[in-house]
């Protein structure tokens, strides 16, 4: 804490100070909401997220709780084959090789005679979980890594910066494939192993901001009430570190998204008969030119949902970026 | 008289940078008193600051206690000894780190930062933050917590308190900040509360509300407070007895009064001379010429010969060391100066030296990084 405001002849009191000091309200969710609400980009990314984790739930309720039961019921089952097969339907309204498009399957049918609405509807639900749970795995692992790191600099930093840039020069994918042929080629470990690669994001992100909080004056202050080092950095180093880690992790729920669903594309990740996009894409590829409709629907869901987290991930970045004032 | 509630012998806190050792703090011994304030004064880089976290333990990496020792109510905060090989290791009555966390730092000895801006976490409301911090040191419930945080506010002087508490801290103005930092002192009822220039931030009206609000509490609760200030006028107002630190070292110690009417030290009586004072008159000030040196090659001899205006030759090679120069039966007052009789080292018979104070060569006023405070 150098006192560069004392000139060294100066004896007498500092005026400045007083009165400048009135901020402006800058900080709480609720102020951040209403910022990213004036603009008119990130309110589209706001109704489009809101949009598809609604039908994330709605399928997730379905699945968990009733087993398909409701689908069934007004739809048809995502998961099961239909008895009476009639596959590759083009969407109401058009027509191809394999007949004509009914109100009945909107989007028309798979390879299997599935419903593409249906299995696009239901789809959602592995995006979203795929999405918020590897961002989760490396926001928490990486904020804490980040923040320890930081906080203590020196020999725990260097330790654990090395590590990071260690998982950090391995091509993510590489490292993602090698961990599930390990553990299993199962959903659970795609998230798991999506997540552990963006725990260098993350950390690095965060581990900069610390840097430079753990000098302000309130941890200072904090240090000398004798408050434990756990509790200032869970407590006054985090939450002041946070606000570009928020922005990140918006982004990175749309990169994971696409991560998943690339993996899902090679045969990793979510199995059959479990609607997912990647593998809807996947399947799609050998009838894309007779039905191109097929690989259309998912491809257009995966770029509204990663485009609607971006832009909502820049609206953030503006709301909370104290320098631009709207 | 009783024993001093802090007493700090020889305390030596150096930085180890790759410019060399900064030693900002070089060999100082003060005692404070139950119920008193003691002030520490000097100019930006005396290593004030340094000397008050020192007292807490509270120096960072690259900087380092290498040497003295602090008492605390008949407890060891800091204390070295020489092993069997030589070297010196803490003793072992030292408190440890946990010990310091746990029951000194916030309950026993609590401090006041300089910018009230700053020493308040922005994204929590002020009034959960006093209540956490009572919470922590004084084992209470968080509904007694708040009870108390929000007694607390209203004896500082927050208007509302029970409204305020909700407010973060952006929504107070500095003087308000500056009332919850000290509020959040007081809370634990320590012994000692350490005010490391708490109102240079602030405007002089509200300076001197703080100050009677200070000298109130004071006498309310019987605390004592170490005030780390460079202003002289706040020492005159609040403390009882003086520290004046140049370069790392107490270069003159006494009471108030004696300090400001019986100046001894040339040093001290440059600072006062910086200053308007109310019972002079004068033309035009007089600061101090010339910047502090580098605490990384503290100059030889007395370390503020090359800006005394009184300095002589012999002061360039004898460095004094701080004698107590008050007559029999008055309050001690000690000093650093070889100009006293007392230290007998031929200061008349030496001749007088060109300095930056006596125009021999130009000084600039800019800072220069004049080692940490």
């Amino acid at each position: 804490m150098a006192t560069k405001r004392d000139s060294p002849t100066d004896g007498s009191t500092d005026t400045e100070g007083t009165g400048a000091g009135e901020i402006e309200a800058r900080v709480g969710l609720r102020y951040t909401l209403r910022q990213v609400k004036r603009d008119t980009t990130a309110r589209i990314g706001i109704y489009t997220v809101g949009f598809v984790t609604l039908i994330a739930v709605l399928a997730s309720i379905d699945n968990y709780v009733f087993d398909y039961a409701i689908a069934e019921a007004i739809w048809y089952s995502p998961v099961q084959d239909p008895e009476q097969v009639r596959r590759l339907l083009p969407p109401v309204g058009m027509e191809n090789q394999y007949g004509q498009g009914t109100l009945e399957h909107p989007m028309g049918t798979d390879h299997r005679g599935r419903d593409i609405f249906g299995r696009l509807f239901y789809g959602t639900r592995v995006a979203i979980t795929v999405g918020f749970m590897a961002t989760a795995i490396g926001l928490v692992g990486g904020t804490l890594i980040g923040a320890v790191s930081g906080y203590y600099g020196g020999r725990i930093d260097d330790v654990l910066q090395r590590v990071t840039e260690t998982i950090y020069a391995i091509p993510f994918l590489v490292l993602v494939i090698a961990f599930m042929t390990a553990f299993g080629r199962d959903l659970t470990f795609a998230m798991i192993g999506v997540g552990i690669t963006s725990i260098p994001v993350f950390n690095r992100l965060i581990r900069s901001r610390v840097v430079s909080v753990r000098e302000e004056d309130y941890i200072e202050a904090a240090r000398a009430a004798g408050v434990k080092d756990r509790n200032i950095i869970l407590r006054h180093v985090i939450p002041n570190s946070f606000a570009p880690v928020l922005v990140q992790a918006t982004l990175q729920i749309g990169v994971s998204i696409l991560i998943v669903a690339g993996l899902s594309f090679l045969g990793f990740g979510a199995q059959p008969p479990t609607p997912s996009w990647g593998q809807m894409l996947s399947a799609s590829r050998n009838y894309m030119l007779p039905a191109p409709t097929f690989s259309l629907f998912p491809g257009m869901a995966i770029l509204v949902t990663v485009i609607g987290f971006n832009i909502l991930g820049d609206g953030l970045q503006d709301a909370l970026d104290p320098r631009i004032n709207n | 008289m009783t024993d001093p509630l802090l007493s700090v012998r020889d305390l030596k806190t150096q930085f180890f940078t790759e410019d060399g050792t900064v030693r900002a703090v070089d060999g100082i011994s003060f005692d404070v008193y139950e119920g008193e304030i003691v002030g520490l004064v000097g100019e930006s880089g005396a290593g004030k600051s340094v000397a008050t976290s020192s007292i807490l333990r509270l120096v960072d990496s690259p900087g380092e206690i290498v040497g003295g020792e602090i008492e605390f109510k008949g407890e060891t905060i800091f204390g070295l000894e020489e092993d069997a090989a030589g070297d010196l290791r803490p003793r072992d009555e030292m408190l440890s780190e946990s010990e310091m966390r746990k029951r000194i730092r916030g309950r026993e000895i609590a401090i006041v930062f300089q910018d009230p801006m700053e020493s308040l976490n922005p994204v929590f409301t002020v009034g959960g933050q006093l209540r956490e911090f009572i919470e922590i040191n004084r084992d209470l419930s968080e509904a007694a917590a708040k009870t108390e945080a929000i007694a607390m506010l209203r004896e500082v002087g927050i208007p509302a308190p029970e409204s305020r508490y909700d407010e973060y801290p952006h929504q107070f103005s500095g003087g308000m900040r500056q009332r919850v930092l000290i509020a959040m002192a007081l809370a634990c009822q320590p012994d000692l509360i350490i005010a490391d220039e708490p109102t240079t931030a602030l405007d002089v009206t509200v300076e001197g509300e703080i100050l009677e609000m200070v000298q109130e509490l004071q006498e309310k609760y019987d605390t004592s407070f170490i005030w780390v200030t460079h202003d002289m006028s706040v020492v005159a107002e609040i403390c009882d007895r003086v520290n004046v630190m140049y370069l790392g070292e107490i270069i003159e110690q006494a009471e108030v009064d004696d300090l400001f009417y019986d100046t001894k030290h040339p040093y001290t009586s440059a600072l006062l001379d910086s200053m308007p004072r109310p019972d002079e008159t004068v033309d035009e000030l007089r600061p101090i010429k010339g910047v502090m040196p580098e605490a990384i090659n503290p100059p030889a001899g007395c370390r503020f010969h090359s800006r005394c205006p009184e300095a002589r030759e012999v002061c360039r090679e004898v460095h004094p060391e701080a004698r107590d120069l008050s007559a029999g039966g008055e309050a001690a007052h000690t000093a650093a100066c070889v100009k006293h009789d007392a230290f007998d080292v031929g200061y008349e018979e030496s001749p007088a030296i060109e300095t930056e104070a006596t125009g021999g060569f130009s000084a600039g006023f800019t800072e220069t990084g004049g080692g940490a405070e």
